[in-house]
């Protein structure tokens, strides 16, 4: 093709870059659908702020990267591919990191190392190789959008769960009463869950997530 | 019986009716009262009139003992805890209408709960109702302390039944045992409830340590004893291994008189009911052989190389004592988590009893380990098979290559 003749300018918001954001949030989401980036889901799922800024963390980290990688997609030489998508990912890190230590720092005291294990989140680098390396700056940008949207909906809907079940709270706000003075539905005999803040309920509450999704989405049901 | 059968013919509903739905409930009722007349007709198919109901109806009938025991026992401790009796015949009409109050609640609990998600699924996915839960339901109140509070059993039957058993498709695709799975939901959910020295004595949360000790008693039950003999000295419940055998007499554990879980502690009436169920041929005597096999072998290692007071505890007193032989009896021989193969079998009720033991032994955090080991038999049973039927094969082949060369 000649560098006269061009491709006919697509609209920012065509419908395949809608696609880009829509698909990751409920058919290809990146957890549900390809089981990515479950160790955080499993982590820090125990309430739902920290569920918020591990998404926004994942989100700003994800967006930014897609773009740098996605501008440098001609100059990366495909042999060493994996350590440069590695060196920007972790450079990325380290900035949000700093920022949550700055203006959020209980935020990231909790959060601890989880932050920064950000760099071996399977999304992240999986997203570098099958979109940023192919595609071009604002798609990309879309589609880190839209992955890490989609990663966040499954935080939060299991960090409910976990949140006020096994604490009971939402938002750090009591909502059966006071446990340790022992009033509202605590004095009839109710208990918080302890099953529910051990890691292990976070894959039983992605499993009922992939189930719930299975039931109602039937271009998800496999043939066999 | 004619008549009912009539009165239930009619009240078959309609594969166009308004009750279309609810066939499978009535399928289920109807073939809990009759046998199925259906015959086959082609091909040459055998039927047995021992179906699942049946086998199911059998094990619950096996489980009798257990329960009638348990309550009785349960009424017992309760008065022994608040000091009215010692003797173990005292009071028998007190503490047999106390048992009653306290476990009949949890058995009807876990039957309505349990059956009602098993129909819920049944009419949902349209699958004939399968009386897995028979069994399931008689095995949760058994394995729990007597004082669990009744929304508990509730919470935990739905969690077993539908994360245990439906979501891999129902009665006979469990991977694990469901009742384990309740138990093991509220010993992680709720572990004051399941654990400590505040409930395997029905109803002495609030009476003061001083009073209990006053009649001769801790709480706690020989497990939880035992366990102190895991830590330093200083925290040990008796001050060495031949105390505690002397205050917990062997024999006492086996009829049972000891405080536990609603149905564990009567080693006798678990034997009534494994009797009838190795003389009808539901449970495997291969695994409830290699399971005590199992235990014993740890318990004698231990023995053989004590290094702490708990390593030098009687290996036959390990058998009577908590969750072991209802394990054996009753848990470890379900026939659908368990292996498949007779030499798997073996393996895996050898797994199950040896785990059992070690994690008692070793593990001062968790007194006893029949729960988990036999969750953890559960899940390996299928690789067990998996290399047992890969060997067979290559036995076989190698046998067929030595006849052709």
């Amino acid at each position: 093709m000649s560098e006269n003749v061009k491709a006919p300018k697509e609209p920012l918001f065509s419908k395949k870059n809608k696609k880009l954001v829509s698909e990751p949030l409920n058919d290809n989401n990146p957890v549900t659908i390809q089981v990515l980036g479950i160790c955080s889901a499993l982590a820090i799922t125990v309430s739902v702020e920290q569920a918020l800024v591990m998404t926004a963390s994942v989100l700003a980290v994800l967006a930014a990267g897609n773009v740098v990688i996605s501008l440098l997609r001609n100059l990366i030489p495909s042999r060493i591919r994996i350590i440069v998508q590695l060196v920007v990912v972790a450079s990325l890190v380290i900035i949000v990191n700093e920022i949550l230590k700055a203006y959020l720092p209980d935020m990231a005291e909790k959060l601890s190392v989880f932050v920064g294990l950000i760099i071996t989140n399977c999304i992240i680098m999986g997203r570098f190789e099958a979109f940023a390396m192919a595609n071009k700056p604002w798609p990309s940008f879309l589609d880190a959008i839209g992955n890490s949207l989609g990663y966040g909906i499954v935080l939060v809907l299991v960090s409910i769960i976990r949140e006020i079940f096994g604490a009971g709270k939402i938002f750090g706000i009591q909502l059966f009463g006071d446990r340790i003075e022992g009033t509202g539905l605590y004095s009839v005999g109710y208990m918080d869950n302890n099953l529910i803040i051990l890691a292990p309920f976070a894959l039983f509450a992605v499993g009922l997530i992939i189930w719930v999704q299975r039931a109602r989405n039937k271009a998800l049901i496999e043939d066999h | 019986m004619k008549s009912i059968e009539k009165m239930m013919r009619k009240m078959e509903p309609k594969h166009d009716g308004k009750w279309a739905k609810f066939h499978p409930v009535w399928d289920g009722f109807y073939t809990f009262l009759f046998t199925p007349g259906e015959t086959t007709n082609k091909g040459a198919h055998i039927r047995d009139g021992i179906d699942l109901k049946r086998t199911m109806f059998m094990v619950v009938t096996a489980l009798i003992p257990c329960l009638l025991f348990g309550i009785y026992n349960t009424g017992h401790w309760h008065y022994v805890a608040t000091g009215e009796t010692t003797e173990y015949m005292d009071m028998f009409g007190d503490k047999v209408i106390y048992g009653l109050i306290k476990v009949l609640p949890i058995v009807i609990v876990s039957y309505a709960v349990g059956l009602g998600i098993e129909f819920l699924f049944c009419i949902k996915n349209q699958h004939a109702i399968q009386e897995g839960f028979l069994v399931t339901g008689m095995l949760i109140p058994l394995v729990i302390p007597a004082d669990t509070p009744l929304w508990m059993v509730a919470v935990a039957t739905i969690f077993a039944v539908v994360l245990g058993k439906e979501v891999f498709g129902g009665t006979g695709m469990n991977i694990v045992n469901v009742a384990l799975t309740a138990r093991a939901f509220l010993f992680f959910g709720y572990p004051t409830m399941m654990s400590g020295d505040k409930v395997w004595m029905s109803g002495i949360a609030d009476v003061p340590r001083e009073t209990l000790e006053a009649n001769g008693v801790t709480g706690a039950t020989q497990l939880g004893e035992l366990a102190t003999f895991t830590g330093a000295e200083a925290d040990w419940a008796y001050p060495s291994i031949q105390a505690f055998s002397e205050h917990w007499s062997i024999m006492d554990s086996f009829f049972g008189m000891i405080p536990g879980s609603v149905g564990e502690t009567s080693t006798l009436a678990i034997l009534l009911g494994a009797a009838l169920l190795l003389y009808t041929g539901i449970a495997s005597w291969r695994i409830m052989f290699s399971f005590v096999a199992g235990g014993l072998f740890v318990g004698f290692l231990a023995n053989a190389f004590a290094v702490n007071e708990y390593m030098m505890l009687d290996p036959l007193h390990h058998m009577v004592i908590g969750g072991f032989a209802f394990g054996a009896v009753f848990m470890i021989t379900d026939p659908v988590t368990a292996s498949q193969t007779n030499t798997g079998k073996f393996i895996y009720g050898f797994l199950g009893g040896a785990l059992s033991i070690t994690i008692r032994v070793f593990n001062g955090a968790y007194p006893e380990g029949v729960m988990m080991a036999i969750l953890f038999a559960n899940v390996m049973a299928p690789l067990i098979d998996h290399y047992v039927v890969g060997a067979n094969i290559k036995r076989r082949v190698k046998r067929l290559k030595t006849k052709a060369a």
